[in-house]
């Protein structure tokens, strides 16, 4: 027996059994909208306990009997009901039963598990310093994974279980996040219908489609000549171009938008939609084109050499050599750009007076008002968040591929 | 065969630019021109014009220039053909400040209207009127009234002076393109009480923001750089912060956090963390005391550094797993073998094999970040404590409606941007290109 190892068991106990109470018993209450306090002592002990049971189970020489997960398990259940008065979660049983039964099973699982992850190999006996270091990291990625599942994954549930609440049940509980089926399936889907049909955003859908797509396709209109002659053509001025055209990338937006302002509103351009695919254009080209002849250096020129000797010109190379051979690259910056326009907030803020020309984005931040209840705010946002999700989840690959390549060497 | 041509062919390669060079040339030239011209027009230009308005007394008002409001009707009530009628053109300055010069008014005179009278500034040519006025006063009206006779062609149409619509045009002094400079602007807001807590606001939003989004993208990376179930999924799901419209987290932010209504707050005062509810995005400061010493802290600033570390993170966590994975495995491998444990493995191999990606992300994030206006707008509209530059640009330009005040912050903005990207230049590494 050491000191130090004892102690390194405990502390991980204690953390698991500390983070699964908070985090289910959180969970219990967002889902149930029962206020489900969570005995963050008691787990802790029970972790605590479990922990060293383990531990000591698995460095005694003793074989047969009890597994030691299946001791660990038996522990945090019975130290957690008892050091709880036989309640975890501060309700009674008789609230919500089958939640807090799967509540509690889920927890007693989790608390073994991370033990059993996280301790396999400790010996309560003295560990070299690489034991301790690699449990210590077990125990680092552990919290780190439960942390930053949360951070990332709580604001979008409550996003989208915002938008299928009623103000009535919003402002009676806001802790209670579950969908109520009993509205009916036009209840749960109200502030959408209201949306679609009051709000007009149908069109404001349509219209950053359109915005969208012929963002796209300008940028890749003058993206792709100019990349391919800056990875492709000798000239006076070419590496000092490849380098600049990235700075353009640096110049913040709202330098640009008073100028922009006044002249688009000289030119009567401001409240148009015409003016936003000048202004879209000239900010994702620098950055289309900066991926995309990153991309074309990359291809082997002897493939284009042998179409030129053939007597392609430089257009019929480009069109049916690199073009064809380049889709990877066509289609990550067609999804890098479609994003920034879809997502673009600023100047569509800034530009568009006229509701019946309003991109998504800005006809969301108009349902930003006192007067708008916030779940039609929340269901804007998913009405927003979801086709970009959508066709971000489905091209990941590219688009990830695309980011990092293009750009980092090595 | 030329002389010169001789020549360069007895003496090794060619010097200069040969024709087919040059063809190449001005191939490239042509394919970049498209690409130059926009950016020149929208960005470029921009810039420069930004220049140009800061030194400017330029009003949000000021965009619609002085122009000469023009209505015109008929008058008398003609019933039958001859009888006589007013073809009245009622004309205003909208300016009540500027005079408008070389004022020109033209017109179609209606079908079926036989002139009989013209003002003596007007002239007639077929249908088509002409009234030279000259210059007019700021605030002038005036009516200019044609006598004549109807036919029964007038009579039946349906309001005939709506056939065509009368052109004006005159020279006004256009506040954005004249040659009145004023350093008044920039008086203003280096006068200002709140510039220099601006100021200091925009250092910790970018430095803090940049920090945590780092901090938050290595260890993100570091969870992820392992195989395992569910790998794919999670990288997916880091990465959605990052994805999603600024509108709708930034949006969903401010619902979580509310303080009446917010399920953060409902969570920690019905678990008893907290008394009261804590107001994120409104409260500019939390006071609190350390060894007997009254401190401050900046609840709504730290909110919306979170915010941004969160939002963020997942760009970086992508550019440092890809540089992890592209790490060579033998260099762990050999130090398994002299014994280094994993954190020794973590310091002295990783970290230096990182650092250049991680410098390289620290530049671009922090000029992004100090360029960032949306998040900040979208979360607390610059309140309680949380206006940086980007945010002081629109209050000065558009809120306060002084467009000249605006641009002269957005000229601060851009010399300190410049700033730091020259410092950052010279003392990064070289060797990771970006």
């Amino acid at each position: 027996m050491r000191p130090g190892s004892v102690l390194l068991a405990a502390v991980t106990g204690l953390i698991w059994g500390f983070t699964a109470i908070v985090v289910i018993g959180v969970t219990l209450t967002l889902i149930t909208g029962e206020v489900a306090l969570p005995q963050a002592t008691a787990a802790g002990i029970a972790g605590l306990l479990s922990a060293l049971v383990y531990v000591w189970r698995n460095s005694s020489e003793t074989a047969g009997g009890l597994p030691a997960w299946g001791l660990s398990a038996i522990t945090v259940f019975l130290v957690l009901m008892v050091a709880s008065f036989a309640a975890p979660f501060t309700l009674p049983l008789s609230v919500v039963p089958v939640w807090q039964a799967l509540a509690l099973a889920l927890l007693v699982f989790g608390v073994t598990a991370a033990n059993h992850i996280c301790l396999s190999g400790a010996r309560l006996g003295a560990m070299s310093r690489y034991e301790r270091e690699v449990i210590y990291i077990r125990i680092a990625k552990g919290v780190g994974f439960v942390i930053f599942t949360i951070i990332v994954a709580l604001p979008f549930y409550v996003m989208v279980m915002t938008s299928l609440k009623s103000q009535q049940t919003l402002l009676a509980n806001p802790l209670d996040l579950s969908i109520d089926f009993s509205q009916g399936i036009y209840g749960l889907f109200r502030s959408y219908v209201e949306l679609f049909t009051q709000f007009n955003f149908g069109r404001y859908l349509m219209v950053s489609a359109y915005v969208s797509v012929s963002t796209v396709v300008l940028t890749l209109l003058f993206s792709v000549p100019g990349a391919y002659a800056v990875s492709r053509l000798r000239f006076p001025g070419q590496a000092f171009l490849a380098r600049s055209v990235l700075l353009i990338y640096m110049v913040p937006a709202i330098v640009l938008v008073i100028p922009l302002y006044a002249v688009f509103s000289q030119l009567g351009l401001r409240n148009t939609l015409t003016g936003l695919l000048i202004v879209y254009p000239a900010t994702t080209i620098p950055v289309a084109l900066y991926m995309l002849q990153g991309y074309f250096r990359g291809l082997p020129s002897e493939l284009e050499e042998a179409g030129l000797m053939d007597g392609l010109s430089r257009v019929g190379v480009i069109l049916k050599i690199t073009l064809p051979l380049s889709l990877p690259a066509l289609a990550s910056v067609s999804l890098y750009v479609f994003m920034i326009a879809w997502n673009e907030f600023l100047f569509a803020f800034m530009f568009l007076d006229n509701p019946d020309i309003f991109t998504l984005s800005r006809g969301v931040v108009s349902l930003n008002s006192s007067e708008v209840p916030r779940q039609h705010l929340m269901a804007g946002a998913v009405i927003a968040t979801v086709p970009v999700l959508f066709i971000f989840l489905w091209f990941e690959r590219f688009l990830v591929q695309g980011l990092t390549a293009g750009s980092v060497k090595g | 065969m030329s002389v010169q041509d001789q020549q360069s062919a007895s003496l090794g390669p060619p010097k200069g630019i040969g024709p087919m060079q040059r063809r190449e040339m001005w191939l490239a030239y042509l394919m970049l021109a498209p690409t130059f011209a926009i950016i020149l027009m929208i960005v470029a230009g921009p810039l420069l014009a930004n220049f140009w308005i800061s030194v400017k007394p330029v009003q949000l008002a000021d965009l619609r220039p002085p122009t000469v409001l023009v209505n015109e009707r008929v008058r008398g009530r003609p019933e039958a053909a001859g009888d006589s009628a007013t073809l009245e053109y009622r004309l205003r300055n909208s300016s009540q400040e500027e005079e408008i010069r070389d004022v020109v008014v033209t017109d179609e005179i209606p079908a079926g209207f036989d002139v009989a009278a013209l003002p003596e500034m007007c002239a007639l040519n077929g249908q088509a009127l002409t009234c030279t006025i000259g210059t007019v006063e700021p605030g002038w009206r005036e009516r200019l009234r044609i006598e004549g006779t109807v036919t029964d062609t007038f009579l039946s149409t349906n309001r005939p002076e709506r056939a065509s619509k009368p052109a004006v045009t005159g020279d006004a002094n256009n506040v954005l393109t004249n040659f009145d400079f004023t350093l008044e602007n920039f008086s203003r807001i280096f006068s200002a009480d709140e510039f220099w807590s601006v100021l200091r606001v925009t250092f910790y939003y970018t430095i803090f923001g940049t920090a945590g989004a780092l901090v938050l993208g290595l260890f993100a990376a570091q969870l992820l750089n392992t195989v395992f179930v569910g790998r794919g999924f999670l990288r997916g799901l880091f990465l959605f912060p990052y994805v999603s419209p600024v509108i709708a987290v930034a949006f969903t932010w401010v619902v979580l956090f509310d303080p009446f209504s917010g399920t953060v707050n409902a969570l920690l005062t019905k678990m008893g963390v907290i008394a009261d509810p804590i107001n994120f995005f409104g409260q500019r400061a939390i006071e609190y005391s350390l060894f007997g010493i009254p401190m401050e802290f900046p609840l709504a600033l730290t909110t919306v550094i979170a915010f941004e570390a969160w939002r963020y993170f997942p760009l970086s966590f992508l550019f440092i797993l890809a540089r992890m994975q592209s790490i060579n495995t033998d260099m762990y491998e050999a130090a398994e073998m002299d014994g280094a444990t994993p954190l020794q493995q973590f310091w002295y191999l990783s970290l230096p094999q990182l650092m250049g990606i991680l410098s390289v992300l620290f530049l671009l994030r922090f000029i992004w970040t100090f360029n960032k206006f949306d998040d900040i707008f979208l979360l607390t509209g610059g309140n309680a404590g949380t206006r940086t530059l980007t945010v002081d640009v629109y209050e000065q330009g558009f809120a306060l409606s002084n467009l000249g005040a605006g641009a002269a912050v957005a000229v601060v903005v851009f010399v300190v941007l410049v700033t730091f990207a020259t410092l950052f230049i010279r003392f990064s590494p070289k060797e990771e290109g970006l």
